[in-house]
């Protein structure tokens, strides 16, 4: 039988189809009297080749490696090469992280993922009043070039990309990286690797910034240019949605929000007088895996075919490389349960899985501990494992976009592209993500969000196994991995060490450029470079921007 | 959420018409962790709930939660800490608390907090910490219980 005769009789065979099942159904109910994903986005009891009569195939999805991107952005995806898997990983001192970076390493780890601690994330120095309780606690403790040094000890910088989550400070990490590379006789021309420097939905979602938006967006714009020419090959941002979703939003909030984001952030390069195919194609991204299964499959596709579309129609891109979302993906770390943590492989393991069908270029795979710890490094090592499982065992990674084809998947693609473009236009409306933010609509939005799915939680409507069903009793697991808290003691005797040490009076005057270069309009790009290899600590560095730009205020968005 | 003047403290005699008052709690992300998604569907629910919540926002040190609770007149301090900084954060504010002579706020925790602190935050007044997976129910119970 021809496809068009299929085409011919299905929309009545599928009428009489559906007449018999509500039949049964009205005697035999199903599970629940509708069905509706974590977007709102509700879901029929089957997809045919109806719900894609009106897609163009060559138009809308069309051929990894080629416009629009939904099947992926490279033609041979995991059959060329597997993606990056990448853990995120980072304690205490340089020194201790060092080791589990080379740890990792030695596991087969095939990137690097730095985590700062938070005085680190928001330019404190260690021996700043507000790191109290802080410092090395979420990730490792940098105050200066000397520890940025030990970090990286016997790790050759260019055998290694290495992707540092630093946002409002990301000047002063990756000029500390540059050096560090110098000093190894790596050129800096041939260094690979990403920082996050995402402002924007740190005003959102994660906390960590420091400068109000606009000069933020300036420092930004700043790495775009400066990287353009002395550092090709480094991701100048990693726009991202992870935490927007780690926060509450839905899955099409998370594209949409990012994607605003990004479209902020071009609009920012431009109108710096950047050229959109000197920077678009080192623009990166971060999302979320999360539950939903075919939705976040859905969810990847989707929002490559979006922004790939935007850079296309919108900002003119001609370079292909401009028009390609390339992204890292994270597990979702607020599904970890802290019941019965074993369960968390399973859930990561699927997460992983959803990434991967979805065409991720690299990985960080959660462990089953974090609801409770940091991870230890067993917990660290499974989860790798579940990588290296999926890429080599299971089959998936050897045809491009396997589900791509799948009624539901591509309905659903189509979807979730449709309602995030509608977020994109209401954020258009406003004036763009910058204001939006201003205005508190997405934080209302994601909080919104966030708050519905508790209430789901708690009345049972959906069920997290383990914590609100099928509990057990059980022993909260000891020897959590902890940080010492002399790790700031520690920090704060190597930071008046190397102030006795270092040429006060270099840095300085490398310090007084950076404040003029701050009120001027020059890029500061260089003049961070200059102050970091001084041996200027980040607190001073962010100090002195500090004075010339002022600090954020957030908004309250709980009245 | 309303910020309302309490200037007039009721005294103890009044204690039953207090209880009908409704219960004013601070909603507060003492230190530098930028995770607000707990502490803002709490806030959320605790004021579905029908009590009164002063949020404070982020980057709050230990001494700006102490006043602000002493300032909105609060019968309760609700603090969410995910970044590791509770074993100290914490017993500061109530090292605080007790220097300026309060004595009768109920003060609660939340966050990534390891069983194996609870006991020693508890020591250090702290009335009850709650961990992930813990409902808004519980929470909301376990206040109009204690207040």
């Amino acid at each position: 039988m021809s496809e068009k005769k299929v085409h011919d009789n299905l929309p009545n065979d599928f009428e009489k189809w559906s007449e018999s099942v509500e039949k049964m159904v009205s005697k035999r109910p199903e599970r629940k009297p509708e069905f509706v994903n974590t977007s709102g986005i509700p879901v029929n009891r089957i997809y045919s080749p109806l719900n894609l009569e009106d897609t163009d195939y060559l138009e809308e999805v069309g051929f990894p490696g080629e416009y629009p991107y939904t099947r992926g952005v490279q033609p041979t995806m995991y059959r060329g090469r597997y993606w990056t898997m990448r853990m995120y990983a980072g304690f205490a001192t340089a020194k201790e992280s060092n080791s589990r970076y080379r740890f990792l390493l030695d596991q087969g780890q095939t990137g690097l993922s730095v985590a700062f601690d938070l005085p680190t994330q928001i330019g404190y120095d260690s021996d700043n009043e507000m790191a109290i309780g802080e410092v090395g606690k979420v990730g490792v403790a940098i105050d200066s070039l000397k520890d940025m040094e030990i970090l990286f000890d016997k790790i050759p910088l260019d055998k290694v990309s290495t992707s540092m989550t630093i946002n409002a400070p990301a000047a002063v990490l990756l000029a500390m990286y540059m050096a560090v590379a110098e000093k190894q006789g790596v050129s800096v021309d041939k260094l690979r690797g990403t920082i996050q420097n995402d402002i924007l939905k740190e005003y959102s979602s994660r906390g960590t910034y420091i400068f109000p938006p606009k000069p933020s967006m300036r420092i930004i714009t700043d790495i775009f240019s400066f990287c353009a020419e002395k550092v090709p090959l480094w991701n100048t941002i990693s726009i991202s949605g992870y935490h927007i979703r780690e926060a509450g939003s839905t899955a099409v909030q998370e594209v949409a929000f990012t994607l605003a984001n990004g479209i902020a952030y071009v609009k920012a390069a431009l109108d710096a007088g950047l050229d959109v195919d000197a920077f678009g194609p080192r623009l990166s991204f971060f999302f979320n895996a999360h539950l939903d299964f075919l939705e976040e499959i859905s969810k990847y596709r989707a929002a490559r075919k979006l922004w790939a579309t935007i850079m296309k129609e919108r900002f003119g891109a001609k370079n292909p490389k401009s028009l390609m979302m390339r992204f890292h993906t994270q597990t979702a770390g607020c599904t970890l349960t802290a019941q019965q943590p074993k369960n968390n492989i399973v859930r990561v393991a699927f997460q992983a899985l959803s990434a991967v069908l979805g065409g991720t270029q690299s990985l960080h795979t959660n462990s089953m501990d974090e609801a409770l710890c940091l991870p230890s490094e067993a917990a660290v090592e499974t989860a790798l494992r579940t990588q290296q499982v999926i890429a080599h065992e299971t089959g998936v990674t050897d045809t491009v976009d396997p589900l791509a084809g799948s009624y539901y998947v591509e309905t659903l693609t189509k979807e979730i592209y449709d309602r995030a473009w509608k977020y994109i236009e209401k954020i258009d409306a406003m004036g763009g993500a910058v204001e939006a933010v201003e205005k508190g609509f997405i934080q209302r939005e994601i909080q919104d969000s966030a708050y519905q799915y508790q209430r789901e939680i708690e009345k049972d409507e959906r069920v997290v196994v383990g914590l609100n069903r099928f509990q057990v009793q059980e022993e909260r697991p000891s020897n959590l991995l902890r940080v010492d808290p002399s790790v700031r003691d520690e920090q704060i005797d190597s930071l008046n060490r190397l102030k006795s040490e270092r040429n006060n009076e270099k840095v300085d005057r490398a310090l007084a450029k950076l404040k003029d270069g701050a009120e001027s309009k020059d890029n500061l790009m260089p003049l961070v470079f200059e102050a970091v290899k001084e041996y200027s600590t980040l607190g001073e560095i962010c100090d002195v921007l500090r004075e010339v730009f002022g600090e954020y205020q957030q908004i309250n968005t709980l009245s | 959420m309303s910020i309302v003047d309490h200037s007039n403290k009721p005294g103890q005699g009044d204690r039953d018409m207090e209880k009908k008052k409704k219960i004013r709690v601070l909603a507060a992300k003492p230190g530098l962790d930028g995770h607000d998604r707990g502490i803002k569907v709490v806030a959320l629910a605790l004021m579905n709930g029908g009590m009164e919540v002063v949020y404070t926002g982020l980057r709050q040190t230990p001494i700006q939660i102490v006043e602000a609770a002493i300032q909105e007149d609060v019968d309760v301090i609700a603090m969410s800490i995910l970044s590791g900084a509770h074993d100290y954060l914490f017993p500061k504010v109530m090292e605080l608390l007790k220097e300026r002579g309060v004595e009768d706020m109920l003060v609660l925790g939340g966050g990534i907090i390891p069983d194996e602190d609870v006991p020693a935050l508890k020591e250090s007044g702290i009335a009850e910490i709650f961990g992930p997976g813990t409902t808004t129910g519980e929470i909301i119970k376990y206040i109009e219980n204690r207040v």
